[in-house]
Protein backbone atom coordinates (compact mmCIF):
# COMPACT_ATOMS: atom_id res chain seq x y z
CA UNK A 1 0.00 0.00 0.00
CA UNK A 2 3.03 2.37 0.95
CA UNK A 3 4.24 1.86 -2.44
CA UNK A 4 1.33 3.51 -4.40
CA UNK A 5 1.53 7.25 -3.75
CA UNK A 6 5.48 6.66 -4.64
CA UNK A 7 4.72 4.67 -7.82
CA UNK A 8 1.96 7.75 -8.64
CA UNK A 9 4.81 10.17 -8.38
CA UNK A 10 7.55 8.67 -9.88
CA UNK A 11 5.48 8.03 -12.89
CA UNK A 12 4.09 11.55 -13.78
CA UNK A 13 7.14 13.89 -12.77
CA UNK A 14 10.38 11.67 -12.51
CA UNK A 15 9.87 9.05 -15.07
CA UNK A 16 7.66 11.20 -17.04
CA UNK A 17 6.78 8.41 -20.26
CA UNK A 18 6.96 11.20 -22.79
CA UNK A 19 9.66 13.71 -21.77
CA UNK A 20 11.75 10.62 -20.09
CA UNK A 21 11.59 7.49 -21.69
CA UNK A 22 10.46 9.36 -25.09
CA UNK A 23 7.22 7.15 -25.41
CA UNK A 24 4.17 8.48 -27.61
CA UNK A 25 6.16 11.35 -29.13
CA UNK A 26 4.06 10.56 -32.65
CA UNK A 27 0.45 11.83 -30.57
CA UNK A 28 2.26 14.18 -27.78
CA UNK A 29 3.82 16.14 -31.41
CA UNK A 30 0.69 15.40 -33.35
CA UNK A 31 -2.20 16.42 -31.60
CA UNK A 32 -0.71 19.25 -28.98
CA UNK A 33 -2.45 21.73 -31.25
CA UNK A 34 -5.26 22.55 -30.04
CA UNK A 35 -6.09 22.82 -25.98
CA UNK A 36 -9.08 20.78 -26.42
CA UNK A 37 -8.49 17.76 -28.51
CA UNK A 38 -5.29 17.82 -25.90
CA UNK A 39 -7.27 17.03 -23.50
CA UNK A 40 -9.81 15.08 -25.03
CA UNK A 41 -6.45 12.99 -26.20
CA UNK A 42 -5.50 12.08 -22.99
CA UNK A 43 -8.77 11.05 -21.61
CA UNK A 44 -8.80 8.75 -24.21
CA UNK A 45 -5.18 7.36 -23.38
CA UNK A 46 -5.90 7.13 -19.75
CA UNK A 47 -8.62 4.76 -20.62
CA UNK A 48 -7.18 2.97 -22.69
CA UNK A 49 -3.89 2.34 -20.78
CA UNK A 50 -6.10 1.68 -17.80
CA UNK A 51 -8.11 -0.64 -18.91
CA UNK A 52 -5.54 -1.75 -21.21
CA UNK A 53 -2.80 -2.94 -18.00
CA UNK A 54 -5.99 -4.21 -16.17
CA UNK A 55 -6.94 -6.50 -19.06
CA UNK A 56 -3.31 -7.48 -19.65
CA UNK A 57 -2.45 -8.35 -15.90
CA UNK A 58 -5.28 -10.54 -15.78
CA UNK A 59 -4.08 -12.47 -18.73
CA UNK A 60 -0.83 -12.62 -18.32
CA UNK A 61 -1.39 -13.28 -14.47
CA UNK A 62 -3.93 -16.19 -15.32
CA UNK A 63 -3.60 -17.22 -18.12
CA UNK A 64 0.08 -16.70 -19.71
CA UNK A 65 1.53 -17.89 -17.05
CA UNK A 66 -0.19 -21.06 -15.96
CA UNK A 67 0.05 -22.22 -19.55
CA UNK A 68 3.44 -21.41 -19.59
CA UNK A 69 3.01 -18.99 -22.33
CA UNK A 70 4.25 -15.60 -21.29
CA UNK A 71 6.45 -15.42 -24.87
CA UNK A 72 2.83 -15.10 -26.48
CA UNK A 73 2.75 -11.34 -24.42
CA UNK A 74 3.52 -9.12 -26.97
CA UNK A 75 0.79 -10.70 -29.03
CA UNK A 76 -1.47 -11.12 -26.91
CA UNK A 77 -1.32 -7.63 -25.20
CA UNK A 78 -1.18 -6.28 -28.95
CA UNK A 79 -4.78 -8.03 -29.03
CA UNK A 80 -5.95 -6.46 -26.38
CA UNK A 81 -4.90 -3.00 -26.98
CA UNK A 82 -6.47 -3.19 -30.77
CA UNK A 83 -9.71 -4.02 -29.34
CA UNK A 84 -9.91 -1.58 -26.66
CA UNK A 85 -8.91 0.84 -29.05
CA UNK A 86 -11.73 0.32 -31.52
CA UNK A 87 -14.00 0.28 -28.45
CA UNK A 88 -12.98 3.38 -27.09
CA UNK A 89 -13.51 4.43 -30.71
CA UNK A 90 -17.00 3.10 -31.85
CA UNK A 91 -18.14 4.59 -28.50
CA UNK A 92 -16.50 8.18 -29.02
CA UNK A 93 -18.10 8.41 -32.52
CA UNK A 94 -21.62 8.23 -31.09
CA UNK A 95 -21.09 9.89 -27.48
CA UNK A 96 -19.01 12.45 -28.64
CA UNK A 97 -18.91 13.42 -32.71
CA UNK A 98 -16.79 16.19 -32.05
CA UNK A 99 -14.33 14.67 -30.48
CA UNK A 100 -13.92 12.30 -32.40
CA UNK A 101 -13.42 14.74 -35.29
CA UNK A 102 -11.15 16.68 -33.83
CA UNK A 103 -8.82 13.75 -32.45
CA UNK A 104 -9.08 12.15 -36.07
CA UNK A 105 -6.11 9.94 -37.14
CA UNK A 106 -5.04 10.23 -33.60
CA UNK A 107 -7.64 8.29 -32.23
CA UNK A 108 -7.02 4.24 -33.97
CA UNK A 109 -3.35 6.04 -33.69
CA UNK A 110 -3.31 4.70 -29.97
CA UNK A 111 -3.19 1.02 -30.87
CA UNK A 112 0.24 1.31 -32.55
CA UNK A 113 0.84 3.78 -29.40
CA UNK A 114 4.12 2.67 -27.99
CA UNK A 115 3.29 4.18 -24.69
CA UNK A 116 0.53 2.12 -24.24
CA UNK A 117 2.04 -1.08 -24.82
CA UNK A 118 4.93 0.35 -22.91
CA UNK A 119 2.80 0.54 -19.84
CA UNK A 120 1.34 -3.24 -20.50
CA UNK A 121 5.00 -4.72 -20.44
CA UNK A 122 6.33 -2.74 -17.77
CA UNK A 123 3.63 -3.38 -15.43
CA UNK A 124 4.47 -7.40 -16.16
CA UNK A 125 8.36 -6.76 -16.01
CA UNK A 126 8.08 -4.71 -12.78
CA UNK A 127 6.01 -7.60 -10.99
CA UNK A 128 3.57 -5.01 -9.99
CA UNK A 129 0.29 -6.74 -8.03
CA UNK A 130 -3.06 -5.92 -9.70
CA UNK A 131 -3.79 -2.60 -7.64
CA UNK A 132 0.03 -1.62 -8.11
CA UNK A 133 0.07 -2.53 -12.02
CA UNK A 134 -3.50 -0.02 -11.93
CA UNK A 135 -1.99 2.52 -10.38
CA UNK A 136 1.29 2.44 -12.41
CA UNK A 137 -1.09 3.00 -15.66
CA UNK A 138 -3.15 5.96 -14.08
CA UNK A 139 0.07 7.49 -13.25
CA UNK A 140 1.34 6.77 -16.69
CA UNK A 141 -1.53 8.39 -18.57
CA UNK A 142 -1.36 11.19 -16.50
CA UNK A 143 2.26 11.67 -17.24
CA UNK A 144 1.16 11.49 -20.67
CA UNK A 145 -1.53 13.73 -19.93
CA UNK A 146 0.28 16.30 -18.45
CA UNK A 147 3.01 16.54 -20.94
CA UNK A 148 0.55 16.60 -23.97
CA UNK A 149 -1.71 19.77 -21.58
CA UNK A 150 1.81 21.65 -21.06
CA UNK A 151 2.98 21.63 -24.60
CA UNK A 152 -0.72 22.11 -25.99
CA UNK A 153 -0.64 25.28 -23.87
CA UNK A 154 2.60 26.56 -24.65
CA UNK A 155 1.72 25.62 -28.57
CA UNK A 156 -1.41 27.64 -28.48
CA UNK A 157 0.76 30.63 -27.45
CA UNK A 158 3.10 29.97 -29.67
CA UNK A 159 0.79 30.07 -32.59
CA UNK A 160 0.46 33.70 -32.22
CA UNK A 161 4.59 34.97 -30.82
CA UNK A 162 6.42 36.35 -33.97
CA UNK A 163 9.49 34.16 -34.65
CA UNK A 164 11.70 33.80 -38.01
CA UNK A 165 10.79 31.58 -40.78
CA UNK A 166 13.30 29.02 -40.35
CA UNK A 167 11.77 28.22 -37.12
CA UNK A 168 7.82 28.06 -37.78
CA UNK A 169 6.00 24.91 -37.22
CA UNK A 170 7.51 21.58 -36.33
CA UNK A 171 10.93 23.05 -36.29
CA UNK A 172 9.89 25.39 -32.57
CA UNK A 173 7.70 22.87 -31.80
CA UNK A 174 10.41 20.17 -31.54
CA UNK A 175 13.06 22.62 -29.70
CA UNK A 176 10.04 23.28 -27.11
CA UNK A 177 9.97 19.75 -26.66
CA UNK A 178 13.55 19.34 -25.79
CA UNK A 179 13.90 22.17 -23.19
CA UNK A 180 10.37 20.69 -21.58
CA UNK A 181 12.60 17.10 -21.54
CA UNK A 182 15.34 19.30 -19.46
CA UNK A 183 13.18 20.91 -17.14
CA UNK A 184 11.25 17.56 -16.19
CA UNK A 185 14.96 16.31 -15.75
CA UNK A 186 15.35 18.27 -12.93
CA UNK A 187 12.65 15.56 -10.81
CA UNK A 188 15.66 13.31 -11.27
CA UNK A 189 16.64 11.60 -8.01
CA UNK A 190 14.16 12.81 -5.99
CA UNK A 191 12.15 9.60 -5.56
CA UNK A 192 12.87 5.82 -6.05
CA UNK A 193 10.86 2.70 -5.58
CA UNK B 1 2.02 -28.66 -26.78
CA UNK B 2 1.08 -26.49 -29.57
CA UNK B 3 -3.22 -26.46 -28.77
CA UNK B 4 -2.39 -24.11 -25.77
CA UNK B 5 -1.19 -21.13 -27.62
CA UNK B 6 -3.55 -21.38 -30.47
CA UNK B 7 -6.46 -22.10 -27.96
CA UNK B 8 -5.58 -18.96 -25.95
CA UNK B 9 -5.08 -16.79 -28.50
CA UNK B 10 -8.03 -18.13 -30.73
CA UNK B 11 -10.16 -17.63 -27.51
CA UNK B 12 -8.78 -13.91 -26.22
CA UNK B 13 -9.52 -12.76 -30.04
CA UNK B 14 -13.37 -14.07 -30.01
CA UNK B 15 -14.20 -12.52 -27.05
CA UNK B 16 -12.87 -9.37 -27.46
CA UNK B 17 -14.29 -9.61 -31.16
CA UNK B 18 -17.83 -10.29 -29.21
CA UNK B 19 -17.52 -7.37 -27.32
CA UNK B 20 -16.76 -5.54 -30.31
CA UNK B 21 -19.44 -6.52 -32.17
CA UNK B 22 -22.02 -5.92 -29.58
CA UNK B 23 -20.37 -2.69 -29.04
CA UNK B 24 -20.73 -1.46 -32.46
CA UNK B 25 -24.57 -2.85 -32.20
CA UNK B 26 -25.17 -0.29 -29.47
CA UNK B 27 -23.29 1.91 -30.34
CA UNK B 28 -24.13 2.47 -34.33
CA UNK B 29 -24.21 5.69 -35.86
CA UNK B 30 -26.87 6.51 -38.31
CA UNK B 31 -25.43 7.44 -41.38
CA UNK B 32 -27.55 9.00 -44.22
CA UNK B 33 -26.99 6.12 -47.43
CA UNK B 34 -26.60 8.94 -49.92
CA UNK B 35 -23.38 9.93 -48.58
CA UNK B 36 -21.91 6.23 -49.43
CA UNK B 37 -23.59 6.60 -52.44
CA UNK B 38 -22.41 9.64 -53.42
CA UNK B 39 -18.66 8.84 -52.23
CA UNK B 40 -18.67 6.37 -54.58
CA UNK B 41 -19.57 8.66 -57.82
CA UNK B 42 -16.70 11.66 -56.42
CA UNK B 43 -13.67 11.15 -58.23
CA UNK B 44 -11.89 10.44 -55.08
CA UNK B 45 -8.95 12.09 -55.79
CA UNK B 46 -9.27 14.03 -52.38
CA UNK B 47 -7.97 17.38 -54.23
CA UNK B 48 -9.94 19.77 -52.00
CA UNK B 49 -10.88 21.85 -55.20
CA UNK B 50 -14.11 21.54 -53.28
CA UNK B 51 -13.15 23.74 -50.20
CA UNK B 52 -13.69 20.85 -48.04
CA UNK B 53 -10.80 18.02 -46.46
CA UNK B 54 -11.40 15.57 -49.03
CA UNK B 55 -14.13 13.68 -51.41
CA UNK B 56 -15.96 12.02 -47.95
CA UNK B 57 -16.48 15.59 -46.97
CA UNK B 58 -17.84 16.56 -50.15
CA UNK B 59 -19.84 13.70 -50.18
CA UNK B 60 -21.48 14.73 -46.27
CA UNK B 61 -21.77 18.28 -47.59
CA UNK B 62 -23.60 17.84 -50.93
CA UNK B 63 -26.09 15.78 -48.52
CA UNK B 64 -26.38 18.08 -46.34
CA UNK B 65 -27.16 21.01 -48.35
CA UNK B 66 -24.07 23.05 -47.51
CA UNK B 67 -22.88 22.62 -51.23
CA UNK B 68 -24.19 22.44 -54.46
CA UNK B 69 -23.90 19.07 -56.44
CA UNK B 70 -21.72 20.89 -58.62
CA UNK B 71 -19.18 21.99 -56.22
CA UNK B 72 -17.24 18.73 -57.26
CA UNK B 73 -14.83 20.89 -59.99
CA UNK B 74 -12.82 17.98 -61.20
CA UNK B 75 -15.68 15.85 -61.54
CA UNK B 76 -17.62 17.95 -63.88
CA UNK B 77 -20.72 17.52 -65.45
CA UNK B 78 -20.81 14.02 -65.07
CA UNK B 79 -20.21 13.79 -61.42
CA UNK B 80 -22.68 16.85 -60.81
CA UNK B 81 -25.59 15.04 -63.07
CA UNK B 82 -25.11 11.67 -60.64
CA UNK B 83 -25.12 13.64 -57.99
CA UNK B 84 -28.35 15.17 -59.06
CA UNK B 85 -30.20 11.76 -59.52
CA UNK B 86 -28.91 10.70 -55.81
CA UNK B 87 -30.37 13.70 -54.41
CA UNK B 88 -32.99 13.42 -56.72
CA UNK B 89 -33.03 17.07 -57.38
CA UNK B 90 -32.10 18.90 -61.39
CA UNK B 91 -28.87 20.19 -61.67
CA UNK B 92 -27.32 22.26 -64.46
CA UNK B 93 -23.73 21.07 -65.52
CA UNK B 94 -21.33 23.00 -66.53
CA UNK B 95 -18.01 22.07 -68.08
CA UNK B 96 -14.93 22.64 -65.70
CA UNK B 97 -12.63 25.39 -66.29
CA UNK B 98 -8.71 24.91 -68.06
CA UNK B 99 -5.84 25.33 -66.24
CA UNK B 100 -3.32 27.83 -68.61
CA UNK B 101 -0.28 28.75 -67.89
CA UNK B 102 0.86 32.43 -68.53
CA UNK B 103 4.25 32.22 -69.69
CA UNK B 104 5.91 31.15 -72.76
CA UNK B 105 9.16 31.97 -71.57
CA UNK B 106 11.31 28.76 -72.27
CA UNK B 107 14.94 28.03 -71.14
CA UNK B 108 15.82 28.87 -75.12
CA UNK B 109 14.40 32.42 -75.30
CA UNK B 110 15.07 33.55 -71.46
CA UNK B 111 18.17 33.91 -69.49
CA UNK B 112 19.35 32.87 -66.00
CA UNK B 113 20.86 35.01 -63.40
CA UNK B 114 23.03 32.81 -61.73
CA UNK B 115 23.44 29.04 -61.53
CA UNK B 116 21.25 27.22 -59.73
CA UNK B 117 22.38 23.94 -58.12
CA UNK B 118 20.04 23.80 -55.10
CA UNK B 119 16.21 21.22 -54.93
CA UNK B 120 14.63 21.28 -58.16
CA UNK B 121 11.46 23.14 -56.62
CA UNK B 122 10.34 26.32 -57.49
CA UNK B 123 8.92 27.33 -54.47
CA UNK B 124 12.84 26.56 -53.29
CA UNK B 125 14.24 28.61 -56.10
CA UNK B 126 11.68 31.50 -55.51
CA UNK B 127 12.95 31.84 -52.19
CA UNK B 128 17.01 31.74 -52.92
CA UNK B 129 17.11 35.58 -53.91
CA UNK B 130 13.99 35.46 -55.57
CA UNK B 131 14.34 32.39 -58.51
CA UNK B 132 17.18 31.68 -60.81
CA UNK B 133 15.52 32.68 -63.96
CA UNK B 134 16.55 36.17 -65.28
CA UNK B 135 12.36 37.24 -65.28
CA UNK B 136 11.19 37.85 -61.53
CA UNK B 137 8.27 36.51 -63.17
CA UNK B 138 8.32 33.85 -65.28
CA UNK B 139 8.48 30.11 -65.02
CA UNK B 140 10.76 28.59 -62.88
CA UNK B 141 10.25 25.14 -64.59
CA UNK B 142 11.02 22.85 -61.77
CA UNK B 143 7.89 21.46 -62.50
CA UNK B 144 6.08 21.61 -58.71
CA UNK B 145 2.16 22.60 -60.73
CA UNK B 146 3.06 18.81 -62.74
CA UNK B 147 4.13 17.45 -59.00
CA UNK B 148 1.01 18.47 -57.66
CA UNK B 149 -1.56 17.82 -60.15
CA UNK B 150 -3.43 14.47 -58.88
CA UNK B 151 -4.94 13.60 -62.58
CA UNK B 152 -1.79 13.73 -64.12
CA UNK B 153 -2.48 16.64 -66.40
CA UNK B 154 0.63 18.52 -66.15
CA UNK B 155 4.01 17.37 -67.33
CA UNK B 156 7.31 20.03 -67.42
CA UNK B 157 8.41 19.53 -71.45
CA UNK B 158 12.35 19.73 -72.45
CA UNK B 159 11.78 23.17 -73.10
CA UNK B 160 11.37 23.89 -69.09
CA UNK B 161 7.95 25.09 -69.22
CA UNK B 162 5.08 22.62 -67.76
CA UNK B 163 2.37 21.56 -70.82
CA UNK B 164 -1.31 20.98 -69.92
CA UNK B 165 -2.89 18.30 -71.35
CA UNK B 166 -6.34 19.95 -71.75
CA UNK B 167 -8.61 16.44 -71.88
CA UNK B 168 -7.40 15.51 -68.47
CA UNK B 169 -7.62 18.88 -66.73
CA UNK B 170 -9.78 19.28 -64.68
CA UNK B 171 -9.93 22.74 -63.48
CA UNK B 172 -9.48 21.98 -59.72
CA UNK B 173 -6.93 24.63 -59.38
CA UNK B 174 -4.38 22.97 -57.71
CA UNK B 175 -1.43 23.48 -59.70
CA UNK B 176 -2.73 27.53 -59.49
CA UNK B 177 -2.71 27.56 -55.71
CA UNK B 178 0.82 26.03 -56.13
CA UNK B 179 2.77 27.89 -58.64
CA UNK B 180 4.83 30.37 -56.55
CA UNK B 181 4.77 32.81 -58.79
CA UNK B 182 1.18 32.52 -60.04
CA UNK B 183 1.67 32.00 -63.74
CA UNK B 184 -1.45 29.64 -63.67
CA UNK B 185 -4.95 30.54 -64.22
CA UNK B 186 -8.31 28.58 -64.60
CA UNK B 187 -9.85 29.66 -67.92
CA UNK B 188 -12.95 29.03 -69.26
CA UNK B 189 -13.57 25.97 -71.21
CA UNK B 190 -12.62 26.14 -75.13
CA UNK B 191 -10.02 27.21 -76.95
CA UNK B 192 -11.34 30.90 -78.75
CA UNK B 193 -10.04 33.74 -77.91
CA UNK B 194 -5.70 34.81 -77.81
CA UNK B 195 -3.90 35.54 -74.94
CA UNK B 196 -0.99 37.42 -73.91
CA UNK B 197 1.06 34.59 -72.36
CA UNK B 198 3.15 36.99 -70.14
CA UNK B 199 2.93 37.94 -66.15
CA UNK B 200 6.03 40.70 -66.12
CA UNK B 201 5.26 43.73 -64.85
CA UNK B 202 9.01 45.15 -65.17
CA UNK B 203 9.19 47.73 -67.86
CA UNK B 204 10.05 47.04 -71.78
CA UNK B 205 13.76 47.05 -71.85
CA UNK B 206 14.11 45.27 -68.71
CA UNK B 207 11.57 42.38 -69.97
CA UNK B 208 13.51 42.10 -73.12
CA UNK B 209 16.65 41.91 -71.79
CA UNK B 210 16.05 38.54 -70.02
CA UNK B 211 13.16 37.18 -72.04
CA UNK B 212 12.40 36.91 -76.19
CA UNK B 213 9.06 36.93 -75.61
CA UNK B 214 8.01 38.93 -72.55
CA UNK B 215 4.80 41.77 -72.85
CA UNK B 216 7.44 44.87 -73.56
CA UNK B 217 4.22 47.06 -72.80
CA UNK B 218 4.44 48.92 -76.33
CA UNK B 219 0.73 48.48 -76.17
CA UNK B 220 0.59 47.83 -80.19
CA UNK B 221 -2.44 45.31 -79.57
CA UNK B 222 -4.19 47.26 -77.50
CA UNK B 223 -3.74 49.79 -81.32
CA UNK B 224 -4.24 46.73 -83.12
CA UNK B 225 -7.65 45.24 -81.58
CA UNK B 226 -10.43 46.77 -83.55
CA UNK B 227 -12.81 46.13 -80.69
CA UNK B 228 -11.10 47.10 -77.41
CA UNK B 229 -10.87 43.87 -75.89
CA UNK B 230 -7.41 44.39 -74.69
CA UNK B 231 -6.55 47.13 -71.93
CA UNK B 232 -3.08 47.88 -70.14
CA UNK B 233 -2.78 46.26 -66.71
CA UNK B 234 0.24 48.28 -65.44
CA UNK B 235 2.74 47.17 -68.12
CA UNK B 236 1.11 44.18 -69.13
CA UNK B 237 -1.43 43.99 -71.69
CA UNK B 238 -4.36 41.83 -71.17
CA UNK B 239 -7.13 40.28 -73.43
CA UNK B 240 -10.18 40.03 -72.09
CA UNK B 241 -11.32 36.65 -73.13
CA UNK B 242 -15.22 37.44 -72.95
CA UNK B 243 -14.91 40.35 -75.33
CA UNK B 244 -12.06 38.74 -77.69
CA UNK B 245 -13.63 37.53 -81.06
CA UNK B 246 -10.19 35.78 -82.05
CA UNK B 247 -9.16 38.14 -85.19
CA UNK B 248 -5.78 37.78 -84.84
CA UNK B 249 -4.94 41.39 -85.57
CA UNK B 250 -3.23 41.29 -81.96
CA UNK B 251 -0.96 38.27 -82.67
CA UNK B 252 0.11 40.37 -85.76
CA UNK B 253 0.90 43.11 -84.06
CA UNK B 254 2.58 42.04 -81.48
CA UNK B 255 6.19 42.56 -81.53
CA UNK B 256 7.83 40.27 -79.32
CA UNK B 257 4.82 37.69 -80.25
CA UNK B 258 3.59 37.20 -76.63
CA UNK B 259 0.16 36.60 -77.83
CA UNK B 260 -1.17 33.33 -78.92
CA UNK B 261 -4.21 32.22 -80.54
CA UNK B 262 -5.30 29.74 -77.44
CA UNK B 263 -5.60 26.88 -79.70
CA UNK B 264 -1.62 27.23 -80.84
CA UNK B 265 -0.04 27.79 -77.96
CA UNK B 266 3.71 27.11 -78.23
CA UNK B 267 4.41 23.16 -77.80
CA UNK B 268 7.69 21.82 -76.75
CA UNK B 269 8.46 20.82 -80.21
CA UNK B 270 7.86 24.54 -81.46
CA UNK B 271 10.62 26.06 -79.44
CA UNK B 272 13.54 23.17 -79.65
CA UNK B 273 13.03 23.99 -83.39
CA UNK B 274 13.22 27.83 -83.03
CA UNK B 275 15.64 27.39 -80.59
CA UNK B 276 17.65 25.03 -83.45
CA UNK B 277 16.98 27.12 -86.27
CA UNK B 278 20.03 29.85 -87.10
CA UNK B 279 18.94 33.16 -85.63
CA UNK B 280 18.79 35.49 -88.44
CA UNK B 281 16.29 33.03 -90.02
CA UNK B 282 13.52 33.01 -86.74
CA UNK B 283 13.99 36.78 -86.77
CA UNK B 284 12.96 37.51 -90.09
CA UNK B 285 10.22 35.10 -89.66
Amino acid sequence: METLLPILFIYIFIDNFVLHRFFGICPFLGVSRRMETAIGMSMAVIFVMTMATLVTWLLHTYVLIPFNLTYLQIVTFILVIASLVQLVEIVLRKISPTLYQGLGIFLPLITTNCAVMAVALLAVRQEFNLLQAIVFAIAASLGFSLALVIMAGIRERLELAEMPGILEGSAVTLITAGILSMAFLGFQGMLTL
Amino acid sequence: MLIYPIAALGLIGLIFGLILATAAKIFAVETDPKIEEIKNIVPGANCGACGYAGCAKFAEAVVHGDVEPGGCIPGGEDVTNEIGRVLGIEVSGEASPIATVFCIGDIYKTTDRFIYDGVKDCAISERMYGGHKGCAYGCLGFGNCARVCPFDAIRMGTHGLPIIDVEKCTGCGLCVKECPRDLIQLLPPGNNGHLALCTSQDRGKAVSKVCEVGCIACKACVKACPINAIEMEGKLAVINLEKCDDCGDCFEACPPVTIHPRSAIPSEKEAEEAAAAPKEVSESA
